[in-house]
């Protein structure tokens, strides 16, 4: 099958969406397809993997309360009209279709099957509700509408109308299953882990941060291993002095780092307050392998096949939280057992078994180019 | 003779007492029509970037960006000034593509709305710098000794600049001295 995929966040910044696509682009050519990607992106810059074709410019704009670089306006819809007619696709597939970006364009110039993936869930969003108009005559041509979650379904029902099957994100199990650890990792008196928006109270840092004080005290050779992008000195001020040098900040990392953080902890965190639809992270630390302790929201509790592939604590208690990573630092074997558990329950997640289930999709929509492509499934 | 020059004093303070709070109380009057300059210009920027935006004239990214930044620009009651800001930005993003107007030149309505937008934006300039003018002419005359002793301005809260991004020209692009902010055309 020929599938065009749109991205609508710029490639070269990290986040759910670029990963989500890529991780379906690799997995679909892995099962024998042609795979274009277009995403926002200046066109003198060499695109990585090759099959990214760079749409022009995109623009630093205000949208839904934070500023996200966007590719937008006439010269883009012109750019996605040629990449449209020079792949000449059975299916176009578009990411997040309500975003001010190429998602939504490409929904306006294609004529011919069209499937969407809603990502973000924007519980009674006043923006969507004013843009409705605008988008409904774009939207309705969309035959197969995808959500990544329930609450991004929700959201796309209660605004836009109509129904969407749910589909869950992937993660590439390969990707993560090996890595050497970061240098000088884990630290012989234990190590704890996290990933992800440290200046995002969702995320649940601090939440981490008060357990690795009640920690700290009784392990003088425990450390915290922190990744992902945000004020580190902020994050730090909540944490005595004393304590501060025990804790690495590394600050956003490259994705093959951020690999080598999961393979550098003896117990990987996931503090999530609320939010999180999926859980991405989770689904990651668990393909690297690393025994896994978090928080018990609905989503995790379901990945973490209600505690058999990993510790859960009470959400938002740091006791709580420090007492389930104590019982996992100081008994190697329940690590273990769990980390194998949470290896065999990720293969559900992994994008070769969800692109099937995308694949589906692609063939209601668009059947005559599907019976070509059932052969290769 | 000792009454009569107290007599005479006393008139003389109260004479130059009034005269303050008759120019503060002129202040505070210029305040308020100041604001509600500035509050019209906003109103009306968010209205016209909202019928552009659902002109269906722009593709409909350009138009759910317009749409969603004039939105909250006008929903908000308090804080107002960085949904204003980001409005200015959005709108900064989409005149500033290249060959924007020349894309919509053979466009019915187009230049005209484009026009009243363009008017608008330098509306809300105009306002919001005679506002801030007003702001900084009221809070030195309340600052003066008298004013506070005497609690001259009475109950009125104390004016508040409003601080926001109104530029349209992008930062570093600026090649002409003038004070207008100018759509790129």
């Amino acid at each position: 099958m020929r599938v065009g995929l749109v991205c609508p966040y710029t490639w070269d910044v990290p986040g759910g969406v670029q990963e989500h696509v890529r991780g379906l682009a690799d997995a679909l050519i892995d099962l024998g397809h042609y795979v274009s990607v277009i995403a926002p992106a200046n066109e003198d810059e060499p695109m990585e993997p090759s099959y990214v074709v760079p749409a022009g410019r995109a623009v630093a704009v205000p949208y839904n309360g934070s500023v996200a670089r966007l590719a937008f306006g006439f010269l883009s819809a012109s750019r996605v009209r040629r990449w449209l007619k020079e792949g000449d696709f059975d299916v176009v597939h578009v990411h997040e279709p309500a975003a001010p970006s190429l998602s939504l364009l490409a929904c306006w110039v294609f004529d011919g099957p069209l499937v969407a993936t809603v990502h973000t869930a924007m519980p009674r969003s006043r923006v969507l509700h004013v843009s409705a108009p605008i988008l409904q005559s774009a939207l309705e041509k969309i035959s197969g509408r995808i959500a990544v979650s329930e609450a991004a379904r929700t959201t796309l029902v209660e605004h836009l109308g109509g129904d969407a099957v749910l589909i869950p994100n992937g993660v590439s199990v390969r990707r993560f299953e090996k890595a050497d650890p970061l240098p000088g990792w884990p630290a012989d008196g234990g190590t704890l882990g996290f990933l992800g928006r440290i200046d995002e109270p969702r995320k649940g840092l601090s939440v981490l941060l008060e357990a690795f004080k009640l920690l700290a005290v009784e392990r003088p050779g425990l450390r915290l291993l922190v990744a992902g992008p945000g004020d580190a000195d902020e994050a730090l001020e909540q944490l005595p002095a004393a304590l501060r040098g025990r804790v690495v900040m590394l600050g956003q990392v490259s994705d093959e780092d951020k690999v080598r953080v999961y393979h550098s902890v003896d117990v990987f965190c996931a503090p999530n307050t609320g939010g999180e639809s999926f859980g991405i992270v989770l689904a990651e630390a668990m393909a690297a392998g690393a025994p896994i302790v978090a928080s018990d929201l609905d989503a995790f509790r379901r990945v973490l096949r209600g505690g058999r592939a990993g510790e859960l604590f009470e959400n938002g208690n740091p006791a709580d939280l420090a007492a389930a990573a104590a019982r996992m630092l100081d008994d190697p074997v329940r690590r273990a057992t769990l980390a194998a558990a949470a290896l065999v329950a990720v293969r559900d997640y992994d994008w070769q078994v969800v692109a099937r289930d995308v694949l589906r999709v692609y063939q209601a929509v668009a059947p005559a180019a599907g019976r070509v492509a059932a052969a290769a499934l | 003779m000792t009454s009569l020059i107290v007599i005479v004093v006393l008139a003389l303070i109260g004479v130059y007492v009034s005269w303050r709070a008759g120019r503060l109380d002129r202040l505070h009057a210029r305040l308020e029509a100041a604001r509600f300059a500035l509050d019209a210009a906003l109103v009306r920027r968010s209205s016209v970037a909202l019928e552009l935006a659902s002109s269906g004239l722009l593709d409909p990214a350009t138009s759910v960006l317009l749409a969603g930044a004039a939105h909250d620009a006008r929903a908000a009651q308090t804080a107002r000034e960085l949904p204003e800001s980001d409005l200015t930005r959005a709108l900064r993003a989409v005149f500033s593509q290249p060959e924007f107007r020349a894309s919509l030149s053979g466009v019915q309505d187009a230049q005209e709305l484009l026009a009243e937008l363009e008017g608008a934006s330098h509306q809300v300039f105009l306002a919001r710098k005679f506002y801030n003018d007003a702001v900084a002419a009221t809070q030195a005359a309340r600052r003066r000794w008298l004013a506070r002793a005497l609690r001259l301005a009475g109950n009125a809260a104390m004016p508040e600049f409003f601080e926001i991004d109104d530029s349209l020209v992008p930062a570093g692009e600026d090649d002409q001295e003038a004070d207008m902010p100018h759509l790129t055309t």
